[in-house]
């Protein structure tokens, strides 16, 4: 081949190439949502089952990188929607009921509220009943459904239950039993709260469950910190007939040390009626107490 | 096609060609070694060496079938490698394979279209040529039910289709019966008549002898020698094989330090040139009956052999 | 030029009629004419759904297959033949050859997804009686097909320029199924890191993206396809195309031929 053609060929392979990843992001642009047979591929976790040969461990695996990309791009959107997340969950736990992984995450963001889960409850059970069903000697699994029952459902009776059931596995965590304690004596608390949290923390090698896990801790010292710095402001009207303008004023008061943070790194914000606010609640979804009205 | 005497079909200008060998640990396998060879317009060349020899080597780098580790060559006076060059030869391979679902009728048709060979010409040429080669019979059957004499003359057909001015034909006569060999012979000739250089490569003696004007010789890769083969011929020592009848006169003849083959009442002994008088005169005795004198030998044979003894010494 | 790649192309196809690769339309018929009666069986809603299904995924099946194994024996099967040898003796370009049998195969393509295109509406009017406007959506989707029968043949040259039948097979095969899930190869790039993600974030590149050409279910469920999608997809398949025929060409220049 002449040295010209030979330069022609090579260009026109390296162009064409080029072009074709440009081209190919407008394909994804124009391709429409994904509708739910597409993100599924086939409805029927029976049928997958039995069509993939044999091969159903890899293929739960695929399903389950799409529940990880699937809730990924969601969440991103702030969607309120994982119409997809149940039966994508099912499909592939029934690929591998052994997965742990999935029915742990999977029931965690299916039971959480929009937009930080699907706010499916039902199926958030369902999911983990399923995976105690086929691996009863796994105690993660009994933490996962008693939290549910606790967190979501405040089902304290069933939760204190299911960990005592939990910690009667052979080479279950201490903390299970503590767990069944706390639920019947102390369910509503912080202090329980905070313990569930971290001991939900302290268990779990999945990383997105520790950084949510993390989250609701960060959360849960807001729960506390704001009625603390609400009743500092109160005492300050009180002893002063008006409401502190702005955290020096406290400060210099002798009330506070220094401008109060949140668990994130931001200043409280100090409002006119005397409520104590956080800057960005986007950051801090789980939190009952610093709400911005 | 006029050529001048002096324009120049072919020149191999130092062509080279080693193989690497071996997965792991790559050596060097020399197919070629360097070598300069010209052939001028209008001649028939014989590019003699025995099987194994790299001639065939030669020719897949002549057609651009593989490249070449060093040197060049030049055909009609351009670049090897210019795709103008090919439209002016032709080449037949060694064993050629062709389309077996083809008719030879769709073969010419197809490589005559790959040869720039316009439409109206082929319709002409196609069946004039099939004549040619004694294929007009079998026109429109599919190649897969011809023999290997029959897919040789649509090798040759194929390769003068498109009216080349050079011809290069890889062992023509390989796996021919004697009348096919002869027809191809008769081709060839011919195809000279018209004007055009013809280069084949053989390794049997005997067609080169009655068809080129100059041959070498190449050996293990190497070429060993170029002679015009009239010349050779010329060189190379004359016996005659004499017959005759007359056990008697044996003891005289083979007095002459000539060896004598006895076959029921026929005897025949192979004798120099220098000696036929010697022995014909003993044998015009009354107890023998001359049959006959025949010319045998003045062959290429020694030439070749000698060509091909010397790399033989050079290695050891 | 382009009468000798004509003629290559020509050739090429004259070999696929004549090894009987389009019996493999007598195969789809009888599959076809075998399920027709199981279709009418079923409720009416779902008949319709049910043949498109069937008969797309076929089309796509066969059509895969032969793209496939024969695209990569157009050019093993010529040099183990050695019919190679009197053909690029001729004033033919390497790359002409490429190109030449390309269009041989794809126009043997063209034409056995174009027959089976018949025999589905066929069907499709025995069965529904009738054909609605919303049919001619299903063009759409075979068209995406032949797209994705494109990609394939390109990249079965690629691979048969260079290696053996086998390898080439099991490459191009291999880059298929590699393609129907590029989707999540870019899922998997956006969750990993550093090499890795390097890695699947150019695979999902390199990879022919086949599953942006399957619209069959969307199709069935009489969903629109929009023109941008059309427009978008036929460059994508074209672009990559070239380049995988580019690429065999630069490859197939430089072989020397047994």
């Amino acid at each position: 081949m002449s040295r010209r053609s030979t330069i022609v060929t090579s260009l026109l392979l390296i162009a064409s190439f080029v072009s074709s990843c440009f081209v190919l992001q407008r394909v994804e642009a124009a391709y429409p949502n994904s509708s739910l047979e597409d993100v599924l591929f086939i409805s029927s976790p029976q049928f997958l089952k039995r069509a993939s040969l044999g091969y159903s461990g890899l293929l739960a695996d695929i399903y389950w990188m799409r529940v990880v990309q699937y809730f990924g791009t969601k969440h991103l959107r702030d969607s309120m929607q994982y119409k997809a997340l149940a039966p994508l969950l099912d499909i592939t736990t029934t690929l591998d009921p052994h997965l742990i992984v999935a029915y742990e995450w999977g029931s965690t963001f299916l039971q959480q509220p929009p937009p930080s889960g699907a706010g499916d409850e039902q199926a958030a059970v369902a999911l983990v009943r399923k995976g105690i069903e086929h691996n009863p000697n796994n105690w993660h699994l009994y933490i996962t459904l008693g939290f549910i029952q606790y967190q979501g459902m405040h089902d304290y009776l069933a939760a204190a239950k299911t960990f005592e059931e939990g910690s009667r596995v052979p080479n279950a965590h201490p903390a299970l039993k503590a767990m069944a304690a706390k639920m019947l004596t102390d369910a509503g608390s912080l202090d329980t709260a905070r313990f569930m949290w971290q001991s939900i923390y302290d268990q779990s090698t999945d990383k997105d469950i520790r950084r949510n896990a993390q989250l609701h801790l960060a959360c849960l010292v807001v729960d506390q910190e704001v009625p603390e710095l609400e009743s500092i402001v109160d005492r300050f009207k009180t002893k002063f007939e008006r409401n502190p303008t702005s955290w020096r004023e406290l400060i210099s008061a002798g009330a506070l040390r220094g401008v109060p943070l949140d668990p994130t790194g931001q200043p409280y914000i100090l409002r006119a009626n005397g409520k104590v606010t956080v800057s960005d609640p986007k950051k801090l979804p789980f939190i009952h107490q610093g709400k911005p009205a | 096609m006029f050529h001048s005497r002096d324009m120049v079909a072919l020149e191999i200008l130092g062509l080279e060609k080693t193989y690497t060998v071996g997965f792991w640990r790559k050596t060097q396998k020399v197919g070629l070694k360097p070598f300069h060879l010209e052939v001028p317009a209008g001649e028939v060349f014989g590019f003699l060496g025995p099987n194994g020899a790299g001639k065939t080597t030669t020719l897949k780098l002549l057609m651009g079938l593989t490249f070449p580790t060093a040197g060049a060559a030049r055909i009609l006076g351009r670049d090897w490698r210019d795709p103008a060059v090919r439209s002016r030869i032709g080449f037949l391979p060694e064993q050629p394979y062709f389309y077996d679902y083809l008719t030879p009728t769709e073969l010419l048709d197809y490589y005559g279209t790959l040869s720039g060979v316009s439409a109206a010409d082929r319709r002409i040429r196609i069946p004039k040529l099939l004549e040619r080669v004694g294929l007009a019979e079998h026109a429109r059957v599919q190649l897969r039910k011809f023999s290997k004499g029959m897919l040789q003359r649509v090798g040759i057909a194929q390769a003068v289709l498109h009216e080349p001015e050079v011809v290069f034909l890889d062992e023509p006569m390989s796996g021919l019966d004697p009348v096919g060999r002869r027809e191809i012979r008769e081709f060839i000739q011919a195809l000279n008549q018209e004007g055009k250089t013809v280069f084949f490569s053989t390794h049997i003696l005997a067609d080169a002898q009655a068809l080129c004007h100059r041959v070498s010789v190449l050996n293990r890769g190497e070429l060993r020698g170029v002679g015009v083969v009239a010349e050779l011929l010329g060189k190379a020592r004359k016996h005659f094989d004499v017959i005759w009848e007359g056990a008697a006169v044996i003891p005289k003849v083979e007095a002459l330090g000539v060896s004598c083959h006895v076959a029921g009442d026929m005897i025949r002994a192979t004798v120099e040139e220098a000696k036929l008088q010697d022995v014909l005169n003993n044998l015009r005795a009354p107890n023998a009956r001359l049959i006959s004198v025949n010319p045998v030998g003045g062959s290429l044979e020694e030439f070749f052999l000698e060509r091909v003894a010397q790399t033989a010494e050079v290695r050891s | 030029m382009r009468r000798r790649v004509g003629a290559v192309a020509f050739n090429t196809f004259r070999e696929a009629v004549r090894d009987r690769v389009l019996y493999n339309l007598i195969l789809f018929a009888l599959l076809l004419v075998a399920c027709a009666p199981l279709i009418s069986e079923i409720s009416v809603g779902v008949q319709r759904v049910l043949l498109i299904n069937l008969s797309l995924t076929a089309i796509s099946i066969f059509g895969t297959v032969i793209s496939i194994f024969v695209g990569i024996s157009l050019v093993s099967k010529e040099i183990e033949r050695k019919t190679l040898y009197p053909v690029l003796a001729r004033p033919v370009g390497r790359g002409e050859f490429i190109v030449g049998k390309y269009f041989g195969l794809a126009g043997t393509l063209a034409v056995n997804t174009f027959a089976m295109t018949v025999g589905f509406y066929l069907v499709l009017l025995v069965i529904m009686r009738n054909v609605t406007a919303a049919d001619a959506n299903v063009l759409i989707a075979i068209y995406f097909l032949l797209l994705q029968f494109l990609v394939v043949i390109g990249l079965a040259l690629l691979f048969s320029s260079f290696s053996s039948p086998l390898l080439s097979a099991l490459f191009t095969l291999a880059l298929f199924v590699a393609g129907s899930f590029a989707q999540d190869l870019r899922g998997f790039a956006e969750s990993a890191h550093g090499v890795t993600r390097w890695f699947s974030w150019a695979a999902s590149y390199v990879v022919p993206n086949v599953d942006r050409l399957n619209v069959i279910t969307r199709v069935a469920h009489d969903e629109g396809i929009s023109a941008a999608l059309v427009g978008y997809n036929t460059v994508y398949a074209l672009l990559y195309s070239c380049a995988a025929v580019s690429a065999a060409t630069l490859i197939f220049s430089r072989r020397n031929l047994k």
